[in-house]
């Protein structure tokens, strides 16, 4: 019994030190928005009672290491105890009631961060190979930063062009799949961030060779830098060549195309309207504007010697010929 | 007692060692299927090379030429050619280490070929692991870049090829050391003189050889980069090495389902006279409970990558929505099987925890039947949890709350195995040779293995730490706590039964004490990167995380295990060459494969013994668990018959 009562003073000890000691390092990221706050207290919750049973089970082992050891030369069994048809009732009631309380816990928490708010600004969110795109529908926005206004639920949809990636903002703390072509397979999530601040969406499935870099910044602001924004994404420019270099970065070009001459997985933009190329199959052709739409329409057709047929072939879905032909006299452009 | 001699030892020649033909064999099988195909594509006016399609039918082609140049189907077309074969074959009976290399029914060998792979497998796992650990050191890219060149990669692919692999090849050497384990200890422990099925049992180890080749070969081939989860669309739309990799893990499956049904009819059937279910040794409960996961679950994952096969070999869109098809589904596919595995991974571990606790401890287990019946309830409830892994998938919403609530059920069960096993050393005579010393890590690793469920149990902290390195950090204590712990106790605790020599203590506890603390600081770190916002698989991270040291750290715990693991390997070989030569039961333990010479004698015991105990009566003053000669009484024990003890 002593015994007993020495190591639940020790782990009641080691808790209480170890609740202590986790204060003092960092955990979680800021938080961010609304529904940071049930998740976080359901972390807190679980770090204090994983904190005990650890304590509990760790202490108790030491504890014995320590005590009952063996004593040199001692070939004597110990005490014979087959076991204790009480005891093993309560360590079974006992972590029964506690993870159906977590349980509980969980689901109100849940239910928490889905609460919908009447009138959410929508965003569709639409992910590619590595690339992100945030359609603001009712405001006639595309972009690759997603900006948002601030203590105002967002509501997104989010869906993928080629494989399945996943939206995640840390300090949100919530995270969702999207998944490909959309339609019955297009997913929501809401987020109402609040706090001011510059973060990143990460994607946070594995979504092929440049998956660790498909990171868009994420922009909590006032809402009247935010009507700013809107006022000034909404004015279109009349000069094709800057139309072409928005549309570089929003449909996601970037992602392989440089523009300063590297070679990425694709081939770089600069300088090469006007020149000659070879494929692969031997023939070659001059870089014009029929060449141009004809690659960016059907990519696979002709692959540029020293590089591989990497390019999606719906990549130009989402675009018009106008803004096909904004792209040409963009790289037009590059000389 | 003398030892067995055979008939016919001989020194073989290199060409009849059973690894060397079954790989010479394969060579020739695979260039037929390749031309076969390309053959077939001709004649159908088609290009002749398509490299998915010629190498898959390669590699079965392949595959079968192996098994056949191994030997493992010989008595078996024999038979069906009206032949006869031996009762008690020994296709090689051949001197010193050939005879690991060659095809053999005897169990033991066969458990000692699965440890030997599971290691290989695992030095070459843990090899791509410190590369990407050192790529992972510090922010910014290091060596894996873009414009590197690796086997035919850039850095970039290279990178996402070996985490996938880190991740495959670690899961088959965990399957197979699962393998070693149960089959070197069952029909030792259960009084068998083999397993139900010694050929079945033979075919299922070499069935894994060329599926280690296959997976192996992927870094040849183009690499894959999805992870060892193969996600479709991504590996519909993945390089040929995916191919490989999933024909790779469909034999190490069929190994394992061919395995699990050997253990079961083994089990069933094979056990000594007067041991029932609840006087068996621990460790078989869990291998039982193990089988019946692995003959059941194995299919699924099998059949999802079939499907995947088949969407790349033919275009079916079983996954693909533009085609109908839906992605979600292979997800529950996969992880109705891969979540159950992870009890595959571990139960067997657990076991030898239960196993060796009472004979350091002095002690008797600790509720004895709770801790045998909860690894069935484990596995039961283990079938039931699989959507846990998809709470942020986008599956069904309302498919979220009741997989939480079953998910945090398997807290129940698993927690009565640590009380359980608080409570056998609790007052007992405890010493702490290194298998010890690993049990009591096992355990402890476990435990965090084990806490750090919950937040991705929880849907709502899930949403924060699904594919994060918080799951780095979860599963990795899962595995070491359940398996990489328990399996070097397990290597060091019946090491004079395999050897016949003890192993050396110091470099024993010199591994422990460096893989110890070096794994802690490992785990804790990747838990703790993975909430501050460190993504899983990426071979980058983003300085203003703020995670730089923690990264670090991680890199040389890694390190340090590596070398720990070295430590290891040299007292092993060292030890199996010049070690003490071992006293027959060094433990003091009760366990029946303890009370034969060791190493064991080639068909085990002599005579069949007779359970007439418990098997962990330790202090019960006169108590006997097994009389290893029923004719004669057992000591402390009325007779059995009247009959006058036989004489020696």
């Amino acid at each position: 019994m002593k015994h007993l009562i020495a190591a639940g003073i020790l782990v009641v000890l080691v808790t209480v030190g170890l609740i202590f000691g986790m204060g003092q390092i960092r955990l979680l990221p800021v938080a961010a928005s609304a529904q940071a706050q049930p998740i976080d207290y359901m972390f807190n919750l679980e770090f204090i009672v994983i904190v005990f049973l650890f304590s509990l089970i760790v202490v108790m082992m030491v504890y014995s290491i320590v005590v009952f050891r063996r004593k040199r030369g001692d070939t004597t069994d110990a005490k014979h105890v087959e076991g204790n048809t009480r005891l093993e009732v309560v360590w079974t009631a006992i972590p029964l009631m506690t993870v159906l309380a977590f349980a509980y816990l969980g689901s109100w928490s849940l239910g928490e961060t889905t609460r919908a708010d009447p009138k959410p600004l929508e965003v569709n969110v639409i992910a590619a190979q590595w690339v992100w795109r945030f359609e603001y529908p009712t405001l006639g926005i595309v972009s690759n930063e997603l900006r948002l206004p601030v203590d105002k639920q967002v509501l997104l949809h989010l869906w993928s062009t080629d494989v399945i990636h996943s939206f995640w903002v840390p300090e949100f703390r919530v995270k969702q799949d999207a998944l490909p072509d959309g339609g019955e397979l297009t997913r929501d999530l809401r987020i109402t961030p609040n706090r001011i601040g510059e973060y990143k969406v990460r994607c946070a499935e594995l979504c092929g060779l440049k998956h660790s870099f498909m990171e868009s910044p994420v922009i909590v602001m006032a809402q009247a830098d935010f009507d700013a924004w809107v006022a000034e994404q909404t004015g279109e420019s009349a000069d094709p060549v800057e139309r072409g270099q928005k549309w570089y970065t929003t449909y996601g070009c970037n992602a392989c195309h440089s523009l300063d001459g590297t070679p990425g997985v694709g081939p770089s933009w600069k300088g090469i309207y006007g020149e000659q190329v070879k494929f692969t199959d031997g023939t070659s052709s001059v870089v014009d504007d029929n060449y141009l739409y004809e690659s960016i329409r059907n990519p696979a057709l002709k692959i540029v010697q020293g590089y591989q047929n990497l390019m999606p072939a719906n990549v130009a879905v989402d675009l018009t010929d106008d803004k096909i032909n904004d792209i040409i006299r963009f790289i037009e452009s590059l000389k | 007692m003398t030892e067995t001699t055979h008939d016919t030892i001989k020194t073989p020649g290199v060409f009849s060692i059973s690894f060397v033909r079954g790989t010479l064999f394969m060579i020739p099988a695979l260039l037929i299927g390749m031309g076969i195909v390309s053959g077939v594509r001709l004649l159908m006016g088609l290009p002749a090379w398509n490299p998915n399609a010629a190498w898959t039918l390669g590699a079965l082609f392949g595959t079968i030429a192996f098994m056949y140049g191994a030997g493992t189907l010989n008595d078996w077309l024999k038979l069906a050619n009206g032949e006869d074969i031996p009762e008690h074959p020994q296709a090689a009976r051949y001197k010193g280490i050939a005879r690991y290399f060659s095809i053999s029914f005897d169990h033991k060998v066969i458990g000692v070929q699965y440890a030997f792979t599971s290691l290989v497998l695992f030095l070459i796992a843990g090899l791509f692991a410190l590369i990407f650990r050192t790529e992972l050191a510090f922010p910014g890219l290091q060596f894996l870049k873009e414009n590197a060149t690796i086997v035919g990669m850039n850095g970039l692919n290279f990178y996402n090829t070996i985490m996938s692999l880190h991740g495959i090849v670690m899961i088959g050497a965990t399957l197979l050391g699962v393998g070693a384990m149960s089959n070197y200890l069952v029909p030792l422990m259960i009084g068998a003189n083999d397993m139900a099925f010694p050929r079945l049992n033979a075919f299922a180890f070499w069935l894994n050889v060329p599926a280690a080749i296959w997976l192996v070969s992927t870094l040849f081939l183009g690499g894959f980069d999805t992870g060892w989860t193969g996600y479709p669309p991504l590996s519909q739309l993945a390089p040929l090495g995916m191919q490989l990799f999933f024909l790779g893990v469909y034999f190490i499956g069929l190994s394992s389902i061919l395995g699990s049904l050997n253990i079961i009819v083994t089990i069933v059937k094979l056990r000594a006279s007067g041991m029932n279910y609840f006087r068996m040794p621990i460790f078989v409960w869990t291998a039982f409970a193990t089988a019946i996961i692995g003959v059941s679950a194995t299919q699924l994952i099998g059949l999802a990558f079939q499907l995947v096969m088949f969407e790349r070999l033919f275009g079916m869109g079983f996954f693909t929505p533009s085609e109908g098809g839906n992605p979600i589904l292979f997800q529950h596919l996969f992880w109705f099987y891969s979540h159950p595995a992870v009890y595959v991974f571990i139960l067997t571990g657990l076991g030898v925890i239960s196993e060796l606790l009472p004979v350091f401890s002095r002690k008797p287990l600790f509720g004895y039947r709770w801790v045998a019946l909860s690894s069935f309830a484990i596995a039961i409830v283990g079938f039931l949890v699989w959507a846990h892994h998809m709470f942020t998938s986008g599956m069904e919403a309302y498919l979220r709350v009741p997989f939480m609530y079953s998910t945090l059920l398997v807290a129940v069960p698993t927690g009565v195995k640590f009380f359980s096993w608080v409570a056998t050393i609790w007052e007992g005579k405890l010493s702490f040779e290194t298998p010890m010393l690993f049990v009591l890590g096992a355990i402890s690793i476990f435990l965090l293995g084990g806490l750090s469920g919950p937040p991705n149990g929880v849907v709502s902290t899930d949403l924060h730490v699904q594919d994060t390195y918080w799951i780095v950090g979860h599963f990795h204590a899962t595995l070491f706590g359940g398996f990489v712990f328990p399996f070097f106790a397990a290597i060091y605790y019946w090491f004079p039964k395999f050897t016949g020599r003890m192993y050396n203590e110091r470099l024993g506890k010199m591994h422990f004490y460096l893989m110890l603390p070096a794994f802690y600081l490992q785990s804790l770190g990747q838990m703790q990167v993975g909430l501050l916002g460190m993504r899983r698989r990426i071979a980058d991270y983003d300085p203003a995380l703020g995670i730089d040291t923690t990264q670090l750290l991680i890199t040389i715990a890694g390190y340090l295990i590596g070398i720990s693991v070295l430590i290891a390997l040299y007292n092993f070989v060292l030890s199996a060459r010049r070690g003490e030569v071992a006293v027959a039961n060094p433990w003091r333990s009760r366990s029946p494969e303890w009370q034969i010479a060791s190493p064991a004698p080639e068909h085990n015991y002599d005579e069949p013994f007779e359970v007439v105990g418990e098997p962990y009566d330790y202090g019960l003053e006169g108590s006997v668990y097994i009389n290893m000669h029923p004719g004669r009484p057992a000591p402390g024990v009325a007779p059995l018959s009247a009959e006058p003890a036989a004489a020696d």
